[in-house]
């Protein structure tokens, strides 16, 4: 989440103090991703800095200290909404990590594993249902919030299904581990370059 | 209360070499006003156990009670009447007969149990008003929306103030908004009005809408969640890192 462009996009409706908004980011997040006060000065700064927003003073951002975007702030504001974010590398996700190192380790029950991690998120989604359950506190900001931590716990598990799915495929089909497979008459390597075969042939 | 309890229920179908055990001594319980979610892949038996909750079906073993009381030792005659006036149920293709209206199919049940056509009427108006379709009232299923469907179908498990609602992927046909809506519905109508309910599905954005989910793995039990802390604790939680 980049605050440095939240702010700008608060900023963008109208001039704001500091405090404002605090209050606005963590009201238009529907209170998810809460924000300190530091934080938010700091931002501010660096926004003034840049050229992107100015204040209506020379003194130390305080919660009284006016701010306003500039042309060049609504540029970048503008950019920014349009750059789609960087989904293209597989994130190094640790849920992925444990269950393959499950399989590998003789102690461990793959399965077993899974369901801890399944169980788990499913009781983190149930809270986060809590909150939409209650119409009277959800507002549009907050459900859209809560509606993609939702699906993101659900494709978390979807995997978790899809992976025990295909281990017991593969238990079924008689390669129960990783370490099955790479046994030395499953070992097969891809050839090499045509240089590095006469290198090799020729020392 | 305990509403609903599955004493070790087991189940199989065929027999010698093909006999397919669909239900390993599954023990489950569900308290009055509560929602218990049962999730698990295909044919790890979450239908087989719906149907023998609701008595359509019969355990090979176990035992089946409702509000205390076994159902085993019914005469079928008694079993017929639990359904038509304690148990409601809700499919994923909502089950409703083409030919009559929203308030028609609604009404069908308590006209079924012997209710004169106007009493029974007037309750059907009555809970499709609750569920906000009273101007679906006149429609015919083919008349209305894939949301609005299950919706008079959960109107239909829920007429004549039954008390427990079997539930079987019932927003497994519709898109997330509308199935939220139709868990919104039978959630409401565990905390309102004290029904008990048992949603079986595969999708875990439908089973977080209840108190317990229970896991269910090739025909076993094999977890299910610790009631989860108010939503409170999950924003402070965040907010204090």
């Amino acid at each position: 989440m980049s605050i440095r462009h939240a702010m700008l996009a608060l900023l963008s409706e109208g001039p704001k103090y500091g405090l404002q908004l605090r209050e606005e980011f963590e009201a238009r997040t529907g209170e998810i991703w809460p924000l300190n006060v530091g934080q938010v000065y700091t931002t501010l700064q660096r926004l003034e800095r840049d050229g992107l927003a100015e204040s209506d003073g020379s003194g130390e951002a305080g919660p009284q200290k006016g701010f306003r975007i500039t042309a060049a702030g609504e540029q970048e504001l503008a950019r920014w909404l349009r750059m789609p974010p960087d989904l293209s590398s597989p994130p190094r996700d640790e849920l992925v990590m444990k269950v393959l190192v499950a399989l590998h380790v003789p102690s461990a029950d793959v399965h077993e594993v899974i369901q801890a991690h399944r169980r788990y998120l499913v009781e983190l989604m149930q809270r986060w249902t809590r909150i939409k359950e209650d119409d009277t506190r959800s507002d549009l900001n907050m459900l859209l919030a809560v509606d993609a931590e939702l699906f993101r716990l659900d494709s978390a598990i979807r995997w978790l299904d899809a992976a025990e799915a295909r281990i017991k495929r593969a238990a079924a089909d008689g390669a129960t581990t990783w370490t099955d497979r790479a046994s030395p008459q499953n070992l097969t390597r891809a050839p090499l370059p045509r240089h590095r075969r006469e290198a090799r042939q020729r020392g | 209360m305990t509403m609903l309890e599955l004493r070790e229920v087991s189940k199989s179908y065929g027999q010698g070499s093909a006999e397919v055990q669909a239900l390993h001594e599954v023990s489950l319980s569900a308290e009055e006003g509560a929602m218990v979610a049962v999730m698990g892949p295909s044919g790890s038996g979450k239908s087989t156990l719906l149907t023998i909750a609701g008595t359509l079906e019969e355990p090979t073993s176990g035992e089946v009670l409702l509000a205390g009381q076994p159902v085993g030792k019914l005469s079928r005659k008694a079993k017929a009447r639990l359904r038509r006036r304690v148990i409601g149920y809700v499919f994923q293709d909502f089950n409703l007969l083409p030919g009559l209206t929203a308030a028609e199919n609604v009404s069908l049940p308590l006209e079924l149990d012997g209710l004169s056509s106007r009493k029974a009427r007037v309750a059907a108006l009555k809970v499709l008003d609750g569920l906000g379709l009273s101007d679906r009232a006149s429609h015919y299923p083919d008349q209305m929306s894939g949301g609005e469907r299950q919706r008079t179908a959960i109107a239909r498990a829920m007429v004549g103030g039954r008390r427990l609602l079997l539930a079987d992927e019932p927003s497994g046909a519709l898109d997330s908004v509308n199935g939220e809506a139709v868990m919104r519905l039978v959630h409401a109508a565990c905390k309102n009005a004290g029904m008990t309910a048992v949603v079986v599905t595969h999708d875990a954005q439908l089973a977080s809408w209840a108190d317990r989910v229970v896991f269910l793995r090739d025909g076993r039990v094999t977890d299910q969640t610790v009631p989860a802390p108010g939503p409170e604790s999950l924003l402070t939680t965040e907010r204090n890192q």
